[in-house]
């Protein structure tokens, strides 16, 4: 039934931000038609009247007060340690907008 | 000096004066250099940290004596930790290109609470790219090996950790189960792996898979120290929301236990010697004055779908905070499995499929609790096999990720409920190969698994075995 088409394939990559090679795409096509065919199996489960479970220990909302605890916090001098690409204690990033 | 195989001998040992810390780190050190060449089971050796911490603890020991265990129940453990768990200062991976040379700038909660209890850290091991794998083999860094025979498999994602227990290279070490990386890993390497209850363990500090589904757990040789570093490691924890006490009706252990066995999880196709020890296991408890059940979780064949859509879902969001910007390389670093992942998580999520896919498998995740709950109306504890097969060729499964993904068909479900799994080795194949089962129970239950391990250990003389000595 969910053959994924080079289109989709191609979609979803756009929209999880990888770059597929043109020699990856069959490949991922058949694997993820595969996977995908398989778990729609649960087609056949009757759900009617049946609540999702998104969390298994019925934790509620967990609240805490809404204040900054410094202990909690990196330094900036941490917080930039993972990168080499800062300017005056920031990150740089690419540009996203076109000139 | 003779490596002690748990933690009661290492205690003993120092408190003896039989070996000190630096001589334990040293005879650890030399296991490593010798073995781990053919294993691949480390990826960062942090041998300075661990001689550092060996010298506090044999100042510990000489000033307190054996007070010394009182306050650090750990003492002198030494400690391997899965590459998934961030520690202040020393190189953590994910096994991945994309984190290959990141240093973390904090320690992840459970690095934090064994170091308090007086661990030594020795390095941090290998295990498939961001937990994603059932054999090693997607490791960006190259496969570890099965140390009984290294043509094989040690499972996985946990597959350094699994290695380095069963070889000798550390006495502990960590891992995390998200749909069986600790328990099967541990089958096919022959050790104790503890798969807690969901959010008994703090998952601060650790790179997140499947936050639903992940569980924070380790590798021991014994059932007894697995208990011991649980001890250190359970609690709430004011860094992870979903991390939490034991509640303080928690089953307890019970004069009289019921075993139930669930008869779907003796699937065609299952393995007859992984069956067999399973049945062995049962006479074993049988034998203990245990009361064995036939039982039904008529759901179990849906699991790995449900498994295979919401963990995907959930892998595809979590790593989508790896932009290369502020730490780590560019997303053109992800390996195969993690972008099939990825790509798989984002389908089911996009939209169109949402309903068809995630929120059924949301669904179907409540009737599979469902059948958990009514059984354990009846039993305290399932026993299942782990794997429907024993350990498999390296490059077996690589080209086929459907049929990898079904290796973890016995494992998923207890991640789907979030309940508590404790995999036990017991015995060896024809081929020379580890054989083992899986104890499951209720949420917070692990108090009444591990009283069910203890004593099986002590029912079969169970004495550890190390591979490659």
């Amino acid at each position: 039934m969910a053959k994924l088409s080079e289109k989709d394939v191609l979609h979803v990559a756009k929209l999880a931000r990888l770059d597929i090679g043109d020699k990856e795409l069959p490949i991922l096509q058949n694997q993820l038609s595969e996977v995908v065919d398989f778990v729609g199996q649960l087609s056949e489960v009757n759900t009617d009247d049946v609540e999702p479970t998104s969390q298994t220990t019925g934790l509620e909302n967990v609240l805490r007060i809404d204040e900054v605890a410094p202990k909690n916090c990196l330094s900036q001098e941490e917080a930039l340690s993972g990168t080499d690409k800062t300017y005056n204690g920031y990150f740089v990033v690419g540009r996203v907008i076109k000139k | 000096m003779e490596t002690p195989l748990t933690i009661e001998e290492t205690h003993k040992g120092l408190i003896g004066k039989k070996f000190s810390a630096v001589e334990l780190v040293d005879s650890y050190l030399s296991q490593i250099k010798a073995k781990d060449g053919k294993l691949n089971s480390f990826l960062t050796v942090s041998d300075e940290v661990a001689y550092e911490q060996a010298k506090s603890t044999d100042k510990a020991v000489k000033e307190l004596g054996k007070d010394a265990v009182e306050t650090h129940p750990l003492l002198g453990v030494v400690v391997a930790f899965k590459d998934l768990f961030l520690t202040n200062g020393i190189r953590t991976t994910a096994s991945s290109k994309v984190l290959e040379s990141y240093v973390p700038a904090y320690s992840a909660t459970v690095v934090k609470r064994l170091g308090d209890a007086g661990t030594i850290t020795l390095g941090k091991t290998n295990c498939d790219a961001w937990a994603h794998g059932a054999s090693g083999e997607n490791s960006d860094f190259g496969p570890t090996k099965n140390p009984w025979n290294t043509e094989y498999v040690p499972g996985g994602s946990s597959s350094g950790s699994a290695t380095a227990v069963a070889a000798n290279l550390s006495l502990i070490s960590t891992g995390t189960d998200t749909g069986g990386s600790i328990r099967q890993p541990a089958n096919f390497c022959g050790v104790v792996g503890l798969k807690p209850t969901y959010g008994a363990v703090s998952r601060y500090g650790i790179v997140a898979m499947a936050s639903s589904l992940d569980s924070i757990g380790h590798f021991t040789r014994t059932v007894g120290d697995s208990e011991k570093v649980f001890q250190v490691t359970k609690g709430a924890d004011e860094y992870d929301s979903t991390a939490k006490d034991f509640p303080f009706d928690a089953p307890k252990i019970k004069p009289h236990l019921k075993l139930g066995i669930p008869k779907e999880y003796f699937v065609e196709g299952l393995d007859r010697e992984q069956e067999k020890a399973v049945l062995d296991a049962a006479q074993v408890f049988k034998k203990m004055g245990v009361e064995l059940v036939d039982i039904s979780l008529p759901h179990t064949k849906y699991a790995i779908s449900v498994y295979y859509i919401v963990q995907p879902a959930e892998v595809s969001s979590n790593l989508g905070r790896y932009d290369g910007i502020r730490f780590g390389n560019p997303r053109a670093s992800f390996g195969a499995e993690a972008k099939r992942r990825i790509m798989l998580g984002t389908y089911v999520l996009s939209a169109g499929y949402y309903d068809a896919y995630y929120l059924k498998a949301m669904k179907v995740r409540s009737k599979i609790i469902q059948d958990f709950s009514i059984a354990f109306e009846n039993v305290d504890a399932i026993l299942a096999p782990v794997s429907p097969t024993p350990p498999f060729k390296l490059g077996e499964k690589a080209a086929n990720p459907l049929q990898m993904y079904l290796a973890d068909i016995l494992t998923v479900s207890a991640n789907v409920a979030g309940l508590p799994g404790l995999a036990m080795p017991f015995g060896f194949n024809s081929k020379g190969l580890p054989l083992g089962f899986q104890l499951m129970g209720p949420r917070f239950s692990e108090d009444v698994l591990f009283a069910l391990g203890k004593e099986f250990e002590k029912e079969t003389e169970y004495k550890p075995k190390v591979a490659m000595s």
